[in-house]
């Protein structure tokens, strides 16, 4: 196998691995949660938070 | 063939919008078609914050500069009135002028020259199928974790408060942005002239030629119409790095840590990002769409092409991803959440981002260019 279908081959892995994960992360995930508006200019409610800026 | 493969990209981002729909509701889903443009956009423009950087360090070529200074002027007036007008349902990326926001931007614009690649940089590159990044995402995403849960000692270093120029109302803050953006870019041109007067005869590969390739400016334009939407939708600006942050903190609770008492996941809302599925996470949505958008974008007109790095660069690159992690936190943000976020929000601590990381860069080209040699 040469270097470029290695790396092909490790990348689908990584991907598949991240879609797993995230799968896994959804499935297991417990509690109820509040699905905010589909827009929020104009919602009259607070921006959710965790934002790099530290809110 | 070539009809067929664009097909199946455009079922891929709809089925995966779909899914993200039906498992964080329609705002989620919303973000990560706003992601998916992101990611285009950066792809096919290749808009490089990094790359724009190290262009005009070494070669004296400004259009990079240029086109980051297009974005955030465009970015700012299309967001400053809205967030004036909107208190409360949509916030800008304000942060305080600390000592950990000096030392983090330093570092980070070092760093992500010896990765290639910022935060969106990183993601968009992993998209495209760069083999670095998967080098530096894994390691990004545990700097991230642990300098978001060092964040709070950081700051307690000390500084000065968030100083937020809409308190003047937003046409004085987009005018103070405006100038500065194009003073900026008259320095910029400054030095290109000077640097193409004092190399008459050098060749394009050391020195840029006059001119703006129109792949800067429609990227600038695109991107500031998604930076507007993704503020409409989220209530909040466009980030990256918390989204990784989380993507870390999830994987190593998944292997026994717990957040509580930790300073940072411990309190909220990031407790609550934490515990809700990741799929609920604004930022991480936005950047699963951009990782999708740019794997699209580059296999839009065939396979992507690529060379496989060396080891000393793959080493070298995880590094700096924990670096770029860690640092990204210690100074609210990378390229999108502190410098793009931070200054289309009239925040001074983008402008305190931007001169640091810049100098950072500096050091880390020559850096860069040992690690290549």
């Amino acid at each position: 196998m040469n270097g470029r279908r290695l790396f092909s081959l490790i990348s689908n892995l990584f991907w598949v691995l991240v879609v797993a994960l995230i799968a896994l992360d959804t499935a297991s995930s417990t509690g109820s949660r509040v699905e905010p508006p589909p827009i929020a200019l104009g919602s009259g409610q607070a921006a959710s938070g965790g934002h790099c800026s530290g809110r | 063939m070539c009809f067929l493969i664009r097909l199946l990209l455009v079922a891929g981002g709809l089925a995966g919008v779909f899914a993200v729909t039906l498992a964080g509701g329609l705002r989620q889903g919303l973000l990560a078609l706003l992601g998916i443009g992101f990611g285009a956009v950066l792809q096919g423009a290749r808009f490089g914050f990094t790359t724009g950087w190290r262009d005009y360090i070494e070669r004296r070529d400004p259009q990079g500069l240029w086109a980051q200074m297009l974005l955030l002027v465009l970015a700012a007036a299309f967001t400053l009135p809205l967030i004036a007008s909107h208190p409360g349902e949509l916030v800008g990326a304000v942060a305080p002028l600390t000592i950990s926001l000096v030392l983090g931007a330093f570092l980070f614009g070092a760093a992500m020259q010896l990765a290639d690649g910022c935060g969106s940089g990183t993601l968009y590159k992993a998209g495209g199928g760069a083999p670095i990044s998967f080098a530096v995402l894994p390691t990004f995403a545990i700097g991230s974790f642990l300098g978001a849960s060092h964040q709070p000692a950081w700051i307690g270093l000390g500084g000065l408060p968030p100083v937020d120029l809409l308190r003047y109302g937003w046409p004085v803050a987009l005018g103070i942005t405006v100038v500065g953006c194009g003073l900026v870019s008259w320095f910029a041109a400054r030095g290109a002239k000077k640097h193409r007067a004092a190399n008459p005869s050098a060749n394009s590969s050391t020195v840029a030629g006059p001119g703006w390739s129109r792949r800067w400016w429609i990227g600038a334009l695109l991107l500031a119409a998604l930076y507007a939407l993704h503020l409409v939708v989220a209530g909040q600006p466009w980030g990256i790095v918390y989204g990784i942050g989380l993507w870390g903190a999830k994987l190593v609770a998944a292997l026994g840590w717990s957040p509580v008492g930790d300073a940072f996941w411990g309190v909220d809302p990031h407790a609550v990002r934490l515990a809700e599925p990741v799929l609920a996470d604004v930022t991480s949505v936005t950047n699963f769409g951009l990782i999708y958008g740019a794997l699209a974008a580059s296999r839009w007109n065939g396979p992507a092409d690529f060379r496989a790095p060396t080891a000393k660069r793959l080493i070298a690159g995880a590094v700096a991803g924990l670096v770029m992690g860690y640092s990204a936190r210690m100074a609210f943000g990378c390229n999108v959440g502190a410098f793009l976020g931070g200054i289309a929000s009239a925040s001074m601590h983008g402008w305190v981002w931007f001169a640091l990381a810049f100098a950072g860069s500096m050091v880390g080209v020559r850096l860069r260019q040992r690690v290549s040699a």
